[in-house]
């Protein structure tokens, strides 16, 4: 499975620093200038066909991270490939566009990704028109149909010409996932594309997007804090705090057996949705501390319960110690 | 004696465009010390319900019937002065969703706690500020951050800010809406292990209004289920979660994912939750039902109690 060629997109090292916005008086006073450190080399691939999940709490780059694979954001340090292009080494806008062709994305708020002053049909063919995907008319709108009856906005008719403001959230986040979809592309990121809709028509709207991945080969990242609903859609799962990577694996061991301390925190702190269970205490203290001056060493060293002197001076590197598992903690050799 | 009794209440807000019937007769009784679960989709009426009970109403929300008995005293019926002196803060308060914005951003954290103490108790600025002390080492967030700024602290300790703030007259009951929808999945589990233990200490009456049933089952000994206005279901927190009655309740708990044990396919509601100008005729949730009959169209079914502990359902294939 782990070949070269079944690789969709390879993330190498991906850095983003985003400078820190001061006063006049105190750029003056400052040696060198602040930078939030976002995303602080992570590394990983996404096979074709595969569902790739990022987790981690908010301020941890999971988002970064993402934008920086589609170039909506432009690295500070690595690269990103797709397929045999390297993304990050684009320089023309010309390229790039035919590039997002194949990668898209959903964002997070269904209320203010789309443009209150276009129709739904306008929202959904735009990408079309912008990609030159064909300029028949009735193609288009064939197309646009067809990718509305596939997310079950019956008949489609009915929604081609309302606005966004005349539909519920759900179906707002269901024009985004059609907009998305629309140009078939190989290669998905959806930013929390749940999280703002209601439980009872969270898991419908997850079932049609996956359903959209499957029927298109397509491959997925998904990007959430929350691990439990990673687990049921994601194949493999990738869990980031501040910045980094600190554990890699396929979505159910990691979940159920988790390495990284981090991850163990995580875990014991979502809640289960059954009164008689009894799950872990929650282990760590505090907060996240700033992406500004991260922690020396192991960044999780401050909140760690099995801390010791090595990981505040070392930073573990993401090694393999089992198969498919990577791990960046000091406990495990590989 | 129950300490709280919500009895067939209704509460209508009046908009240009008809009555929305936000809390359409809803009834459910509290004991002290008992944690209750509000649970329900946004729009289904819960935070509604609450605001009714703690008479905070928006100029165009009207109560249209029944009562909220607290200590077996209707709290509708009295004055807005006697409500005020008499029972809020003191016997009962409220934790508000998102404590991002429930804090003034340039008073002390320190005087805003005793800002209702000063008010409701009558007691010296110094005495306030030491039981703001108290209050803030019994969250957890230590007395020597009396002197901070809300900006300075971070999501979780507003929160708790928030919580000290409701505990600061020692209240009988507490209503905390969406307490922690705000914030980070192990801040949240802090903050609800805070006030989970406050509840025990305390010996406080909680209900908890949230959308997150797993959170819910969790902290509750009591779940109560909103669909469009009206309780569905009511009963002790094991039997809701084990054993649910009503088709919704069973499809909601069933649309949460779990960390722990065997991978469940998530259940899916079809459709969209209805709009509180029209509600559906009959049974509100008939039109998403799986299990929906003839009957279910036309009669409204009541919520029944279908043993004796309390289980209550409000469902036509359930029969009492």
């Amino acid at each position: 499975m782990k070949t070269p060629e079944n690789t969709l997109v390879n993330v190498q090292n991906l850095r983003k620093y985003f400078p820190l916005k001061m006063g006049f008086f105190k750029t003056l006073l400052m040696k060198e200038s602040p930078y939030v450190h976002a995303v602080d080399g992570v590394s990983f691939n996404i096979e074709k066909e595969e569902i790739f999940g990022l987790v981690g709490e908010s301020g941890c780059g999971k988002t970064t991270t993402g934008r920086l694979i589609l170039r909506l954001l432009e690295p500070t340090e690595g690269n990103v490939r797709f397929g045999s292009i390297d993304v990050t080494a684009i320089s023309n806008e010309e390229e790039l566009r035919k590039l997002r062709r194949h990668m898209q994305i959903i964002f997070q708020d269904p209320y203010e990704s789309l443009n209150p002053r276009m129709s739904v049909y306008d929202i959904v063919s735009e990408p079309l028109n912008l990609q030159k995907i064909t300029q028949n008319p009735d193609e288009i709108r064939k197309r646009v149909e067809d990718i509305l009856e596939d997310l079950e906005l019956t008949p489609p008719e009915e929604y081609l010409y309302r606005f966004p403001h005349e539909l519920s959230g759900g179906q707002r986040q269901r024009i985004a996932i059609a907009r998305a979809f629309v140009l078939r592309p190989q290669f998905l990121v959806a930013d929390e594309p749940v999280s703002m809709l209601d439980a009872s028509i969270r898991s419908e709207v997850l079932q049609l997007l996956l359903g959209l991945v499957k029927k298109h080969h397509s491959s997925f990242l998904y990007i959430t804090h929350d691990i439990a609903l990673a687990r049921h859609i994601c194949n493999r799962v990738g869990v980031m705090y501040l910045g980094k990577m600190v554990e890699q694996g396929p979505a159910e061991d990691v979940i159920l057996k988790p390495l990284h301390p981090y991850t163990e925190a995580l875990i014991a702190a979502v809640p289960v949705p059954d009164p008689t269970a009894r799950r872990g205490e929650v282990i760590i203290r505090g907060e996240v501390p700033s992406a500004v001056n991260p922690p020396s060493g192991c960044r999780f060293h401050t909140r760690c319960p099995y801390a010791w002197d090595l990981c505040q001076k070392e930073e573990p590197k993401l090694i393999e110690i089992q198969e498919n598992r990577l791990v960046a903690c000091h406990k495990f050799k590989a | 004696m129950a300490i709280l009794d919500v009895q067939n209440l209704k509460m209508y807000f009046e908009t240009l465009r008809g009555h929305v019937q936000a809390v359409d007769d809803i009834s459910f009784k509290m004991n002290k010390g008992d944690a209750l679960g509000l649970a329900g989709e946004s729009g289904c009426g819960k935070t509604s319900a609450a605001l009714t009970i703690l008479r905070l109403l928006p100029w165009n929300g009207s109560v249209v019937g029944g009562g909220v008995f607290f200590d077996g005293v209707n709290i509708l019926e009295m004055s807005p002065e006697k409500f005020r002196d008499e029972f809020r803060w003191k016997r009962i308060s409220v934790i508000f969703q998102g404590a991002m914005n429930a804090l003034h951003p340039t008073m002390r954290i320190g005087t805003q706690i005793s800002e209702p103490i000063i008010s409701h108790e009558g007691v010296t600025k110094e005495e306030a500020y030491n039981r703001a002390a108290r209050l803030l080492d019994l969250v957890g967030i230590g007395a020597s951050r009396i002197d901070r700024f809300p900006h300075e602290l971070s999501g979780g300790m507003k929160q708790r800010t928030v919580t000290a703030m409701a505990l600061a007259c020692n209240p009988e009951l507490v209503v905390a809406d969406e307490p922690i929808t705000a914030l980070d999945v192990i801040v949240a589990a802090q903050v609800m292990r805070v006030m989970a233990e406050l509840q025990k200490k305390l010996n406080l009456s909680m209900v908890f209004i949230s959308h997150d049933l797993s959170m819910l089952a969790e902290t509750c000994n009591k779940i109560a289920i909103m669909y469009a206005g009206k309780i569905v279901e009511l009963g002790d927190v094991v039997a809701i979660y084990k054993e649910p009655l009503h088709p919704y309740t069973e499809r909601l708990i069933g649309a949460f994912p779990s960390v722990i044990g065997e991978k469940k396919e998530l259940a899916a509601i079809r459709g969209f939750p209805p709009d509180l100008l029209h509600p559906p005729s009959g049974c509100r949730f008939h039109p998403r039902c799986p299990y929906a009959m003839p009957l279910c169209k036309s009669i409204e079914p009541s919520l029944i109690e279908t043993d004796n502990s309390g289980h209550s359902v409000a469902c036509h294939l359930v029969k009492a």
